[in-house]
């Protein structure tokens, strides 16, 4: 990947597959440390199959035998020094809790960061390709918090889809209105 | 700044535009966005066809969609063209550079741009 923030799409379509309602991303900038959380409400995982899912040759799916999703990003964070942590409770363990999270940090610091990339592009592909999910995002940084919640947009829009093209518009103007102002 | 309000005005405005959306939808256009194809830079590509066909006015007969890893990573990005009654068509190693003559030619003009399909596009 280029860019970190490629990283969210690859890992939420996982959430989606799970059946998931709810993607939380969220973002942290604390000093040299950039977190990236994904939390879904998905099916969830049982203990084994979280133990091998950073394995580039444990997949689910049945077409192929890689999944190079997780092992990527894992890959991604321990070169800068940072980890990848992945904990998941499935609905029989937890049936009002259930769902995954996935949280990788970097050393932004590090010669081998890649650099975090245009989120805002990141987000309107995954709300493009996903309208029906909801999606709670937010980006905490030192200078101030970038937020979306599209339950919040939903409210607004009623019957109107996310994926139309004036929404997504509007989303994207939303957020980089946000970046602006952090960024100045 | 963004408001909320704009975003009221936006769904007055669509009501009626989203009830000729679910009638159509006589193309599709599907980009592969699976680990492959966003690691090969489909996500400008995808966010190129969302713009280029609204600009082209095709938005009502044209959907711009996303799915997995279609199998041939190697020609990623990948997109595929489907119209009722004709043959798939599939371009490989596409870029956001190459979407506007796929739009002007195949999408609108119904000829396929066969510089970029699978068979010779692969340089």
């Amino acid at each position: 990947m280029k860019e970190l923030s490629l990283n969210i799409l690859d890992i939420a379509e996982n959430s989606v597959k799970a059946g998931a309602t709810l993607i939380t991303v969220s973002l942290t900038q604390a000093g040299n440390v950039l977190t990236i959380e994904i939390t879904d409400d998905g099916c969830g995982m049982d203990a084994e199959t979280v133990r091998r899912v950073t394995d580039p040759f444990y997949t689910t799916r049945t077409t192929r035998r890689v999944g190079l999703g997780l092992p990527l990003l894992k890959l991604e964070a321990e070169q800068t020094g940072g980890t990848l942590t992945v904990t998941s409770r499935t609905a029989a363990q937890c049936p009002d809790g259930h769902g995954t999270t996935v949280r990788a940090t970097f050393h932004t610091d590090h010669i081998d960061c890649m650099p975090l990339g245009d989120v805002t592009a990141t987000l309107l592909t995954l709300i493009q390709g996903h309208p029906q999910e909801e999606l709670a995002f937010s980006h905490r940084t030192d200078a101030g918090t970038v937020t979306l919640d599209t339950r919040q947009l939903r409210e607004v829009l009623g019957d109107v889809p996310l994926d139309t093209y004036e929404v997504l518009k509007w989303i994207e103007g939303y957020l980089r209105e946000q970046y602006q102002s952090i960024n100045q | 700044m963004k408001t909320l309000a704009e975003l009221q005005a936006i769904r007055d405005k669509m009501h009626d535009k989203v009830a000729l959306r679910s009638d159509s939808g006589e193309k599709r256009v599907v980009v592969g966005m699976a680990t492959c194809g966003i690691a090969a830079g489909a996500r400008p590509v995808l966010n190129a066809f969302v713009e280029g066909v609204n600009a082209a006015g095709l938005a009502g007969s044209i959907t711009v969609t996303q799915t997995g890893c279609i199998g041939l990573c190697q020609y990623e990005p990948i997109v595929e063209v489907f119209e009722a009654g004709k043959d798939k068509v599939t371009y490989v190693k596409m870029t956001a550079d190459k979407v506007a003559r796929v739009i002007e030619e195949h999408l609108k003009g119904g000829k396929p741009v066969v510089d970029y399909t699978i068979g010779n596009g692969q340089a």
